[in-house]
């Protein structure tokens, strides 16, 4: 019984005893399953190119930070609800977005595209490379008008709470059967499953489980960015206000901002892009 | 606390009870069926069907449904064989997943609930049904199965409730339902308190109505 | 085999450590569930009907609310209304509460609920006579409880007791929006790691079904030694 006791004031002490965050710490969420952004490896730690790049940003800022996991679909609730002081999760600034947080200046763009298992019909439609939907013209008319009768009826899968489901929630590729998932790796395994005809999502997301899974998943289509894409991915800030928090926000805003200047002018957005993507991502 | 977007997530939420309602009477329904079968399989003398009834009910009550759907949906997608066969049609489909899923796992429960139903019943009616002179028939349906049902009411509805919630879960095989539907509000909206008050309440709703009738049906089964 | 290998390449040692983490909720949750029937159950028995109200609403509410929507409002919302508590008190810093405490107490909340059904369902199946009895014999209010009340009300729920251990237990699984890692979480970064979902997730099955059997051999063997007392 006295074990029995023990155990119990103990959960109660620590019930009690709730930490207070170490004003000089950041902690940073990030989602772990969108690789190669951000993803676990076999031993459990958080790699991918935000957690090397979140490294490289707090030591320019001689902040000491921790990398938290969150689920995507609480990451914006979490940031505000305190559990975390950034995102850096592959989050693209959109207006939607900016009625919540803040973002700093973008430090790397993706454009979008879809993607089919390889033999699949919606291959070899005829559009340009790829379209900026913020710029319009013509081409991207027409490629939009392609897409729409390509994508008619089709079950077109993505993740939930993503720029590629508001994309396609728009009604800019017409009548699909959207199916929505709660991280990018469930997509891919339904998308090679064939539950789903086409997906769509960050074309580096393809390519990388393309690459390391080797199943046979092609892009399709243009590649697309602006307009409900947003503007590249930059890290997510609480919305700076008046009180103790609210200017410890508004400062980190800032911290970010100067430091991801910094990181982009000695290379090392470059660099950690070449490495994780194959590509120069950084911007 | 948003008012408005209470009011306007309010609708949206309550028509895709109807997608959580369909699942749960379709899986409450197979699910009656499954479990009358592995009941009566439990009863059985012969060694092998009774260890396999007892089998099934102990899987699926010993694991997390969680783990039941994920197994169904992204598991079996992964078998060449199964995708080259004609159970690809259903299986291909998050609805039939998800259904598939609970129908085994109300089954499993139902089946305990039904068995003990049946153990309830003492030789001592039958004998004295048939003493009176009143067909096996009779006795089987209108001494029988009024008993087994009345005892086993109580423990239904408790486990038409622990269905109900359990449809939750379809949302994370894609499937619309209330819980699905508000995730989708909280991924543009970023509030999820609101959202999940409102949907919280269709569900206590539910709880509710569940509940009385089960009260109302074991009064008219009260003897 | 390979995949659930020890060390940096497989995913046995994770697995293992996901394991431990679902048994301490499990048993934090149950402790807190216990916490919670010690406050409702008297509340649910109680003369007075405005406490009964109390008592049956803590029930109804957690018992009739899927159990993914209680841990997403406490995840959300948990931290926000300590806080709120805390300023009440003058104390307007944030105060964190850790990914375990907020799993445990949203599965304690949980389990609480069905405990406190299996606690009144035991006080009340007590015969009644023996409260008389007791009262006759002029014992204490204390002692009618701890001697006579209370370890017959614990023969009666520990029966019910295990079937909400495995409430509890099973109930671990959906904790994952959390961020701990438990089997159910660890089961799914394997499977997206390695792509092999069907292994993964069978195996998480398959560890809850050890998990329950020995849970259950265990309880069995306590109530054997328990009921012999009597």
């Amino acid at each position: 019984m006295n074990i029995f006791k023990k155990t119990i004031i103990s959960v109660l002490a620590s019930l009690l005893i709730a930490g207070n965050i170490n004003a000089d710490q950041i902690k940073i969420g990030t989602e772990g399953a969108y690789p190669p952004w951000n993803s676990k490896d076999a031993a459990g730690n958080l790699i991918g190119f935000e957690v090397d790049l979140a490294k490289e940003l707090c030591a320019i800022m001689k902040r000491e930070c921790t990398i938290v996991e969150q689920d995507w679909d609480g990451m914006i609730p979490a940031l505000v609800g305190r559990k975390f002081d950034a995102i850096m999760a592959g989050m693209s600034i959109t207006d939607e977005r900016k009625q919540t947080i803040t973002f700093s200046q973008g430090y790397a763009d993706e454009v979008a595209s879809f993607a089919v298992v390889k033999g699949s019909s919606l291959e070899g439609m005829d559009t340009p490379e790829g379209i900026n939907l913020s710029l319009g013209g013509s081409a991207a008319t027409k490629s939009l008008k392609t897409l729409t009768q390509a994508l008619d009826g089709k079950t077109v899968c993505t993740q939930t709470g993503t720029i590629h489901q508001n994309f396609l929630d728009s009604g800019d590729v017409g009548k699909i059967n959207l199916q929505t998932y709660k991280t990018q790796d469930e997509v891919n395994l339904d998308l090679t499953a064939g539950r789903c005809d086409v997906a769509l999502a960050a074309a580096v997301a393809f390519t990388d489980y393309a690459a390391k899974s080797g199943t046979p998943v092609v892009l399709v289509g243009p590649t697309l960015s602006g307009g409900a894409f947003g503007n590249g991915v930059g890290v997510g800030i609480r919305q700076a206000g008046d009180d103790k928090v609210g200017k410890g926000d508004a400062q980190l805003l800032k911290d970010f901002n100067k430091a991801i200047d910094k990181a982009r002018k000695q290379g090392i957005i470059r660099e950690l892009a070449i490495k994780h993507f194959g590509f120069d991502a950084s911007m | 606390m948003d008012i408005d977007l209470i009011i306007t997530s309010l609708p949206k939420l309550l028509s895709a009870s109807l997608i959580t309602l369909k699942l749960l009477l379709i899986s409450l329904i197979i699910g009656m069926f499954l479990g009358l079968f592995f009941a009566i399989c439990r009863m059985s003398k012969n060694i092998f069907i009774k260890q396999f009834a007892y089998g099934y009910s102990y899987i699926f009550r010993g694991t997390p449904l969680l783990v039941q759907i994920f197994i169904i949906y992204f598991g079996l997608a992964q078998l060449e064989w199964l995708k080259n066969s004609f159970l690809w049609i259903i299986l291909k489909d998050p609805y039939w997943c998800a259904i598939i899923a609970f129908s085994l796992n109300s089954g499993a429960y139902t089946s305990e609930i039904l068995r003990s139903a049946f153990q309830t019943i003492k030789p001592g009616m039958i004998e004295a049904g048939k003493s009176l002179g009143i067909s096996n028939k009779i006795i089987f349906y209108k001494i029988q199965i009024p008993i087994a049902i009345r005892q086993s009411l109580p423990a239904y509805g408790n486990e038409m409730i622990l269905m109900m919630k359990g449809t939750s879960l379809a949302s994370t095989v894609t499937l619309m339902d209330i819980t699905g539907v508000a995730q989708k509000i909280i991924s543009t909206t970023f509030k999820p308190i609101e959202v999940f008050i409102i949907a919280g309440s269709i569900y206590l709703f539910m709880t509710f109505c569940i509940n009385n009738l089960i009260k109302l049906l074991e009064k008219k089964y009260n003897f | 085999m390979e995949l659930l290998a020890f060390g940096k390449t497989g995913w046995g040692d994770e697995l293992f450590y996901a394991t431990l983490m679902t048994i301490a909720v499990s048993i934090t949750a149950m402790l807190i569930g216990f916490l919670f029937a010690l406050i409702f159950t008297p509340l649910k028995l109680s003369k007075y009907k405005f406490l009964n109200i109390f008592g049956n609403f803590y029930t109804t509410l957690i018992r009739g609310v899927p159990e993914l929507l209680v841990i997403y409002l406490l995840f959300f919302g948990g931290s926000g209304a300590v806080m709120y508590v805390a300023s009440i008190f003058g104390y307007f810093e944030y105060i964190e509460i850790n990914a375990f405490l907020i799993g445990s107490l949203a599965i304690g909340i949980i389990s609480g609920a069905y405990s406190t059904e299996v606690f009144r369902g035991a006080i009340k199946s007590i015969d009644k006579g023996q409260f008389e009895a007791a009262k006759v014999l002029g014992l204490s209010k204390f002692t009618r409880f701890y001697k006579i009340i209370f370890p017959q009300m614990l023969r009666f729920a520990i029966p019910n007791l295990s079937n909400v251990w495995q409430i509890t237990l099973k109930d671990t699984s959906l904790i994952s929006v959390t961020g701990l890692v438990e089997i159910m979480r660890q089961s799914r970064i394997a499977s997206a790691f390695t792509r092999d979902p069907l292994f993964f997730y069978s195996i998480a099955g398959l560890i809850f079904l050890i998990l329950t059997f020995l849970s259950m051999k265990l309880i069995n063997k306590f109530e054997a030694k328990y009921m012999n007392k009597f």
